[in-house]
């Protein structure tokens, strides 16, 4: 066990994190602002993962893939929310969160027909294949690459909420709806692209892990779990949250994979547990949402 | 006075009778339900899809005291219902433990597991509770994944078979499907007269109390975060002894018992049968598995419309098949 080692899986815990940020982002920018919680997350994180394996087959190029699929399937949220979340409004907030569930269901079954039941592999693209020597070691060139990736999409995500009008608008809007209502704002309109940006960003998650995964319709259960660990620890609704506590949970799941690989996957929902302990609205939470 | 007097005359028939209906089966609730179980076998296609409905809407009824009267939505009890039929088979087969202290131990466990998650899972509120239990509930079926020397991992529970019930005087043979079914259907009916009753209590006021308005119930100086936390682990014990049932009946226990889908199941069931009302978890096991059992002859892909028509109730009638009866009748 040298720190080579250590230092290395540091790295892999990085990348691991960096892809359920993607993930947490989406569900925390949806809840910030709509209120909902979305349980189709992980459904669409697979349905991105599929987009992408069809666009890379249609076209020949994973960086089409990358482009091109997370926009479908953004677009495909924007359908999701005008025709099947904007009726439930004034319901209770759980409504839309059972609507959700079943929309995922049905997402994982039509996957299944068009695509079958079993996993395909996802070939890491040729530009991204090998290794780079980091002065501590070697380490996979694609997941550095989906480090940053995370990265600048997250820099632009911080510009376009900060430092835009839009951005401006979008913070106002989660604030208090009405009055931006009021103001003469569109806010349904709002929420439809605030939705279909929240998709999108997931289904680039999807996109991204499917070189390190295998592309499955299961794929989605476990990461909507691990994005509501890391959307609870992070604080419901917060985008720092979401970032500290993904690369949190990531590199605390590929150390434990380390040294104790059979509680690799436990490791995030006792580090949850714990943390609601000390921190029930987790450590950039407000108040507790819902009531 | 005529006025009123019109008002009262045309309407009046029909609305008495249907009120009278209406409490008359509410009064009776607990004998009805027994009757109606006792009738399943029969009517349905087949006695395995009977003592599917039997199991699953125990769960729902079980599921309902929580979601439907106290207004948590859980999505972690699939974590009982499997805790239960695991604990039960390991006692069974493992330990070679009478069957009925399987059942206690099963009953014992799912409680325990039950105060633990609901002790962390109270403590957040609203859908942050729905996130907090699934989340919890991923826990114990990656740790029943794990722990594959007493689970069986990914292949699930098997070596223990129950074929005989041996009761202090007699014994009852098991494998008989009929006879199987009127034997869990006993249970099933104790569980169903408990529930009534818990409802009936000043408990069954306070839990709804907290589902109308938590800040008015705490107001009124009830305890809701120990009522909460009861009906918690009330509502796990009710889903851990359908699991010890299911155990029983299937003699084993798939890994699936514990996975998230198992508490959407039942979250659907109770919807889709009426949150909040005592026949409606019930009639939504019976909808679903009926549901399940005709679309699966035509389609390998039946979850597809199964959740379609999910969708359409949480769209179009969100109180269920008997909430949404119930309240046209009252509006007649």
């Amino acid at each position: 066990m040298t720190v080579q080692l250590i230092a290395m899986q540091l790295f892999s815990g990085l990348a691991l994190g960096a892809v359920l940020i993607m993930v947490a982002l989406g569900l925390s920018i949806i809840f910030g602002m709509l209120g909902i919680v979305n349980f189709a997350h992980g459904a669409l994180f697979m349905v991105g993962a599929y987009a992408g394996l069809y666009v890379a087959g249609l076209t020949g190029s994973f960086w089409w893939a990358l482009l091109i699929a997370p926009v479908m399937i953004g677009l495909f949220g924007m359908l999701i929310e005008r025709f099947l979340i904007r009726p439930l409004y004034g319901r209770s907030p759980d409504d839309p969160l059972l609507l959700t569930f079943g929309l995922g269901y049905v997402l994982v079954e039509a996957v299944r027909i068009f695509f079958g039941t079993d996993g395909i592999p996802f070939s890491t693209p040729a530009a991204l294949r090998g290794v780079v020597n980091l002065g501590i070691g070697f380490f996979p060139l694609y997941r550095l690459f989906v480090i940053g990736v995370v990265v600048a999409v997250l820099l632009l995500l911080w510009v376009g909420l900060e430092k835009t009008k839009f951005g401006l608008i979008v913070r106002a809007g989660s604030a208090d709806p009405l009055i931006m209502r009021v103001l003469g704002v569109d806010i349904s309109r709002l929420w439809l692209v605030v939705f279909g940006i929240g998709v999108g960003i997931t289904a680039l998650g999807g996109v991204l892990a499917a070189p390190m995964r295998n592309v499955s319709p299961e794929m989605g259960t476990l990461v909507l779990a691990e994005a509501f660990v890391v959307t609870v620890i992070g604080g419901m609704g917060s985008l720092p949250g979401a970032v500290i506590a993904g690369l949190i949970v990531g590199v605390s799941v590929s150390m434990t994979s380390l040294f104790a690989p059979e509680m690799a996957t436990i490791v995030m929902f006792a580090l949850m547990a714990l943390i609601l302990l000390v921190r029930p609205n987790g450590l950039y939470g407000r108040a507790a949402p819902g009531l | 006075m005529s006025v009123i007097r019109n008002a009262e005359l045309v309407p009046a028939p029909a609305r008495r009778s249907f009120a009278t209906l209406f409490s008359n089966v509410s009064r009776w609730r607990v004998p009805l339900s027994i009757l109606a179980l006792c009738i399943l076998p029969w009517v349905l296609p087949s006695q395995a899809l009977a003592v599917n409905v039997l199991i699953y809407g125990l769960v729902a009824v079980g599921y309902n005291l929580l979601f439907g009267y106290t207004g948590l939505l859980s999505f972690g009890h699939a974590a009982f219902f499997g805790a239960g039929a695991y604990a039960t088979g390991i006692a069974i087969g493992a330990f070679g433990v009478h069957w009925f202290i399987a059942m206690l131990i099963g009953v014992l466990i799912s409680g325990l597991l039950a105060t633990v998650m609901g002790v962390l899972a109270i403590r957040t509120r609203g859908i942050y509770f729905s996130m907090v239990t699934l989340a919890l509930a991923q826990l114990v079926y990656y740790a029943a994944l794990q722990a594959s020397s007493w689970t069986g991992g990914e292949n699930g529970l098997r070596g223990f078979t129950v074929s005989t019930l041996h009761l202090p005087g007699f014994s009852v043979n098991f494998l008989d499907p009929l006879v199987k079914y009127y034997a869990i259907m006993i249970v099933v009916a104790a569980a169903l007269w408990f529930v009534s009753r818990v409802l009936n209590s000043p408990f069954g006021a306070v839990i709804e109390a907290i589902r109308e308005n938590e800040t008015r119930a705490r107001a009124c100086g009830y305890d809701v975060e120990r009522t909460k936390l009861l009906s918690f682990i009330l509502s796990g014990i009710l889903c851990g002894l359908a699991g010890t049932l299911s155990a029983m009946h299937l003699s084993i226990v798939p890994l699936d018992s514990l996975h998230y889908h198992t508490s959407g199941l039942i979250v659907m069931m109770t919807l889709l049968g009426g949150a909040g009302s005592f026949f409606g978890p019930f009639i939504g096991a019976l909808a679903f598995l009926s549901m399940e059992d005709i679309f699966s002859l035509w389609t390998s892909n039946w979850q597809l419309i199964v959740g379609v028509i999910f969708i359409l109730f949480v769209l179009y009638l969100p109180k269920g098949i008997w909430g949404t009866l119930i309240t046209w009748g009252k509006s007649r």
